[in-house]
Parts: structure tokens; sequence; C-alpha cells
């Protein structure tokens, strides 16, 4: 099935129950890996929900991303825990290892970063997640590891 | 037979359980040995995860920090029934005593129990309480129980449950929604997850009971989407429930019915609010709506509804199976039965801590906690997250109740501790928290939304060495005028940070306005990185990690760094081998 056959059965689904745009957000997010402009319209459309209010309520929750993210997503931890043990020297090593700040992707594609509130993994702070994996008790070192590894990782996939 | 239980909650399986668990499967199914193997969720001693109990009949050995090549000791353990070569796994008795100074209710069988089992909650006592409050209470009844026990919510308001329910339950009108508020936002918490994670079905079974109570016929829980886990073992538990007809029409063969289901959350703090999140339900940006009414009378569809949190919820199948009075006994005249904190920061024993109400914050830190991690002194603990306060050593005695400790400014919340020591700046903690408010502040109310970008404006200011004298005095004025006017709960409580700072640690703020130093040495602009001559052996590793080539020197002599190149970033400092490089 493909990307908008997909889309259409998650609207046919849904299009009728009420309150459930943010359920129809999420799944277009898992299906397209973001929100595409066309994509949001067609909900609203389909949806009966004007495309300014269906924006809305897109841009207001973190979870919803409007650009294509990298192959790794990684969310930075800046929970209290993970602020007290260091969180800033560890978002300091992503951008000199990387070259991104928060909300932006690397070049070559690879590497998003998002920093987020708390990931509720505290006791192992600071602490991020790279696509659902939670990497913690972070130190330079370490983050430069995990990254290496992920490059070698990413090459052999290509 | 023996049984081998991992604790495989978020934390467990990011410190390697899963791996741990891969190994103990293959070894026992190559070997073919005696023992069953099993998932549990959060044991709560997350310093020494991760953790895998075993259980000889009666008797547990509880082994920590396993690595996944430990399972051939433990192989040998099986095979020989010798304790003996577990002996370095064990855990000591010293960190045992977490647990032991610990009454657990909300958490009774995390832990204990595999979350993906109903039969194993079902054996440990589970929907035993949901039947005597189907089959042989009246709804009143199930009220008045909650009523004699006390129990308050724990999310962080501490408003009696009864109440709610009993509001919920006299106002006319229908279909009734029953919610739980699983949207743990404050950073710094963790006890929901631990207990969606760790024993999904007491969270079904308290919601089922409430849904009784209150006459809803449909129970909804709201849960983050930062949980995966939390949401994939509430699915099962759910799909589960319903299959074995906890969940459903007749409940118990009653005229009792109530469906049951999850709505994930898509990340926004003021969703913890609770017309927030009955607006974010509803499809839309989670604004919070005008008070009254309230949510009994008018809330979801502006239909009566009820929202407790996931802790208050966990609590309510013991109180019913034990009694009002028995949650009563514990705790003190206002604070009634236990509360679960998440433990963290400085902290030597980081994890979950359930305790009776009554005990003081020092019997959590220092008695259970192990006191400080770092070998700096404790300067100060975070309670309530964005929307508590920071309390001084001098205020360890206070105990843990609802009015205690409102009464120094912080608030007992959701629960999370954070632990600092002397190198965390409060100016900085102030502003860590305000950036945080500022962020998830909705826009609708011009207190909250300008409000808290001002004082973010002062605070960041002071942090970087451009604070003005009477900057104290604004920042004091205007976190007033914010309590007094913003619409909900989160522009409230957001200067509380802010003003137990400036409460307990004022002579900090000063030190940074008046003399431009920090004196934990945090603020990036008012510290600078010195070379001690006398102890530089020259070995140039400093200026060879420098990004900015800041230091120089000849080899063998001591490195000096140009305070004009310097950017601060410390790595200097860490590289030394001789701590010749200091901050000051």
């Amino acid at each position: 099935m493909d990307k908008h056959d997909a889309l259409r059965a998650v609207l046919e689904q849904y299009s009728a129950v009420p309150g459930s745009l943010i359920t129809v957000l999420q799944k277009a997010q898992d299906i397209y890996g973001y929100l595409p402009q066309d994509v949001l319209r067609e909900i609203a459309e389909r949806m009966d929900i004007p495309v300014a209010r269906v924006c809305g309520v897109a841009t207001f929750y973190t979870q919803f991303r409007f650009t294509p993210v990298g192959k790794y997503f990684i969310q930075l931890c800046k929970g209290t825990a993970c602020h007290v043990n260091g969180a800033d020297t560890i978002a300091r090593t992503i951008a000199e290892e990387l070259g991104i700040s928060d909300g932006e992707t690397t070049e070559d594609g690879l590497f998003s970063l998002k920093c987020v509130a708390c990931l509720g993994c505290c006791s192992l702070s600071p602490v991020m997640m790279i696509n659902g994996e939670t990497y913690g008790s972070l130190t330079p070192a370490k983050v430069r590891d995990i990254f290496e590894t992920l490059r070698k990782e990413a090459e052999n996939d290509a | 037979m023996l049984e081998i239980k991992v604790g495989q909650g978020s934390c467990g399986i990011s410190a390697g359980a899963g791996k741990v668990y891969d190994a103990l499967q293959a070894a026992i199914a190559e070997k073919n040995l005696p023992a069953k193997l099993s998932v549990t969720g959060c044991i709560g001693m997350c310093f020494l995860e991760p953790i895998v109990d075993i259980y000889n009949g009666d008797k547990l050995l509880r082994l920590v920090k396993v690595m996944p090549e430990d399972a051939e000791t433990i192989t040998q353990y099986v095979e020989s029934g010798d304790e003996a070569v577990l002996e370095k796994l064990l855990v000591s008795e010293q960190d045992s005593a977490f647990l032991d100074k610990q009454t657990r209710i909300a958490l009774r069988n995390c832990g204990i129990i595999d979350p993906e089992s109903l039969a194993d909650a079902v054996a440990h006592g589970g929907y035993a309480a949901l039947k005597k409050a189907v089959t042989a209470m009246t709804p009143e009844q199930v009220i008045d129980e909650i009523k004699t026990s006390g129990l308050a919510g724990r999310g962080g308001a501490g408003f009696p449950t009864w109440f709610k329910w009993n509001a919920a339950r006299q106002s006319e009108g229908g279909p009734k929604y029953l919610i739980c508020n699983a949207d743990e936002g404050d950073p710094g918490a963790f006890m929901d997850r631990a207990v969606i994670e760790g024993d999904p079905h007491a969270l079904i079974e308290g919601m089922l009971i409430g849904a009784y109570a209150i006459g809803a016929a449909e129970a909804i829980v709201y849960v983050r989407a930062e949980y995966p886990l939390a949401i994939k073992r509430l699915e099962k538990a759910i799909a589960e429930a319903k299959a074995a007809g906890y969940i459903g029409e007749h409940i118990f063969g009653t005229d009792f019915s109530c469906d049951f289901r999850i709505k994930a959350g898509a990340g926004a703090f003021v969703c913890g609010e609770e017309t927030a999140l009955i607006e974010s339900l509803e499809g839309q940006r989670g604004m919070p709506r005008l008070k009254p009414p309230f949510p009994a009378a008018s809330g979801y569809w502006h239909k009566p509804s009820n929202i407790n949190n996931v802790e208050t919820f966990a609590n309510v199948a013991w109180i019913l199976q034990n009694g009002g009075e028995a949650f009563c006994a514990m705790g003190t005249e206002g604070s009634k039965g236990t509360k679960v904190f998440a433990l963290t920061g400085k902290i030597r024993k980081g994890g979950l801590v359930e305790i009776p109400m009554g005990k003081t914050l020092r019997d959590v830190i220092f008695d259970i906690g192990g006191g400080m991690r770092t070998d700096k002194a404790f300067k100060g603990v975070q309670l309530g997250g964005p929307s508590g306060g920071c309390v001084p050593k001098e205020y360890l005695d206070t105990v843990i109740d609802y009015k205690a400790l409102s009464a120094t400014g912080a608030i007992m919340g959701s629960g999370g501790m954070v632990i600092m020591d002397e190198s965390t700046c409060m100016v900085q903690m102030a502003k860590f928290f305000l950036e945080f408010t500022t962020k998830e502040s909705c826009g609708k109310c011009v207190a909250c939304r300008i409000g808290t970008r001002r004082l973010l404006e002062i605070l960041t200011r002071i942090c970087d060495g451009e604070g003005k004298e009477g900057d104290i005095e604004l920042l004091e004025d205007l976190c007033q005028r914010i309590k007094e006017n913003a619409l909900c709960g989160l522009g409230q409580t957001a200067p509380n940070p802010v003003l137990t700072t400036i409460r307990y640690f004022r002579d900090e703020y000063e030190a940074h306005i008046k003399e431009k130093r920090c004196p934990a040495g945090e603020c990036t602009a008012l510290i600078r990185y010195e070379i001690d001559p006398e102890s530089c052996r020259g070995c140039s590793l400093c200026s060879k990690k420098c990004p900015v080539g800041a230091i120089s020197g000849e080899v063998k002599k001591p490195f000096t760094i140009d305070p004009a190149v310097c950017i601060k970033c410390g790595q200097c400092a860490d590289v030394c081998r001789f701590g010749a490089v200091r901050k000051v």
C-alpha cells in the first residue's frame, strides 16, 4: 500500500469520529515521517475542518513536524534531572560533532536533533533517545562513540 | 521450579535489561534449565539496573547491575543450586534497605508481577476489589470508603478524591466520563510511567471502580506519547481485561457496563491541566477553559466528567480491599496514605520511593536515597517540577504533607524530587524552569504568555552578568502579578521556582547582580578558566584539546589561557590530569 492509500484508509476510519483530529495527525505523521502541507490540506478537506484550525492544532503540539527528519532522530532530554547532570554539555557535544542545534538536520540527512522536555528516565540522566532507543548516563565521549557506530551502520545499510 | 524475573521498565531496558533477558533466554533454552523466565516492571532501584530477581520458593535472590555475560553465572547457579556463585551479583544489605524502608501501596505489584500477564495480576489480587465494588457495594458506599481513606489527588493539587467523585455522581445528564490524566509532563517525575509499565491492571481496576462510583459509561486514559512502552503494555492489558470480561458489558454479571480506551497525547505540558486535557481529548489545541463550570458538571463534550491522576487510581483497589481506615491510619492529620517520589539528580540512590506521608525530606533523601552522589554538599531539593520550588538544607526536616510543603513555597506536586549540590546555580535553575514554562505556555492569557517571557528575560540578563539593581524586586513584583492573574494552574504556579530561589538563595542573586559573580560556577558569562602555574606540568594536553586555540605555552613549562579567545567550554579542565586548570 503506498503512503497516500494508507492516509486515505486512516481518513476513512476517522473522518466521521468527533474529536479524532489529533489521532489522524499522529497516524499521518507515522505514514509520512512528518506532516507535509498537502497532507494537512487533505485532512482538513476530508474532516471538514478549516485548514487554519488543522494547522493550529498541529503546531500547538511538540510531537508534530513539518519538515522531513534524518535517518536518525535524536531526542535530547532537557528535563530537570538531565539539566542538573549536564544536558547542556551533551547539547554542546552534539553541536560540535554534527553541527546541528535543536530542530535541525545534518546536510547528509543522517541526523536530526530535537530537544524534549522529559523522557522520564531521570535516573539515567543525562539521556537521549535515538529512533525510540534510550541512551543513558551520557558523557561527551559516549555520545561520540554512539554517532560513530550509527554512521558505520548507515554506511553498511547504503 | 525457579522463577527468574528481569526488571524491564523503560529505564531498565535502556540500562541493558533487554539484552540480559535475551542472554538468559538463550541459556535456559540451550541447556533446558528448570527455570521460568519472565519480565517484570520497574523495581524502583534505578541506580542498580539492570536487576534480575530469582525466586526460589519464598526466597528471593536479587541480582544487580547484571550484564548479559552474567547469564553464565546464573546458569551455574540454576544447575548447582550453590548460592555462593552469585555472590558478586547479589544486592548489598545496605542497598536493599532502599526498598525495605518503603511502604508500597500504589507500587504494590510493580517489579513483582509480569505486567503483560492478566493471570499474574489476578493471582496477586487484581480485580478482586472491582468485584467487591460492583457486586457488594453501592456507588455511594464506594465513595464513602474513599472518603474514609482520605485519599487526595496525587497529580499535584491534592484535592479530595471522594469530593470530585461525588460531584460527578450528583451531576445530572449523561453520558458521564471517567478520565485518567497520564500526561506526566513534570520534568523529573516518572512514577506514573512506572505504574503503567509495571502494573497496568492496577490503573485499569482503579478506573473501573471510579467509573462505577460516578456512573460513567466510558473510561479514557490520556497518556503521553513520549511513553511508548507504557502505551504498549496498557493496550495489551486493556485487550486482556476486555477478553476476560472485566471491561465491557455486564461486568461480573451486574448492570454495570463500561468501555475503556487510550488516547495518546501529542506533547503539551499544559494538557496536565484538566480542562486543557479535555480540549485536547476533543481534538483541539490544549487550552484551558474558564472554571467554573468544573468538569464534574461540564467536561468532556460538556458532559459530567471526572479526572484523576494515575497514582490516585492505583491506590483505589487497595483501599477497597483493605478498608479506608487502613489507608487513613497512615500519614498526618491533613495528608493520608502514602506518596510516591521520583528521586533523581545528584543523589546516590536514585529511583522510586513510596513512603507514608509524615516522613521528612531528610528521611527520603538521606536515609533512603543515601545522600549525595558527588563529594559536594547538599544544596537543595527541587519539589514539584516547574510548579514547585527549591527547598534548602535548613528545611530538610519538613514533613511530607500537603500543607507543610506548601508552607515552604514549594508543593507536593506529582512527586518529582531533584537533588542539587553546590555546583548547581539557583538563578540558572529558576531560568531553566522559566525556559520550560515560556515554551509550554499555551498563549491564551496575557499574564502567563507575556509575564513568563519577561521573567525569563530578566533571569537571562542576570545569568549573563547584566543584572541591574532592582531586578530582584522587579522579579518579585512580576511573579505576584502573574500568580494573581493567570488563567490556569500552569501560569499561577510558574513563578514558584523564581520566588523560592529568591526566598532561600537571595545572596546568590545578589552575587550575580552586584559582584557579577556566580558562586556555583555555572554561569558561563561570570566565570573564567585559569591555569595554576604551580600545578601545571606543561604536558600540552589542554592546548591540544582546546577547540579555539586559546591555550599556548612551551612543553614542560606552565601553559596559559588567553581570556579573549577562550569560549569557556571547560574541556581543558576535564582533560587536565593534574587539576591545574581552575574555574574562577
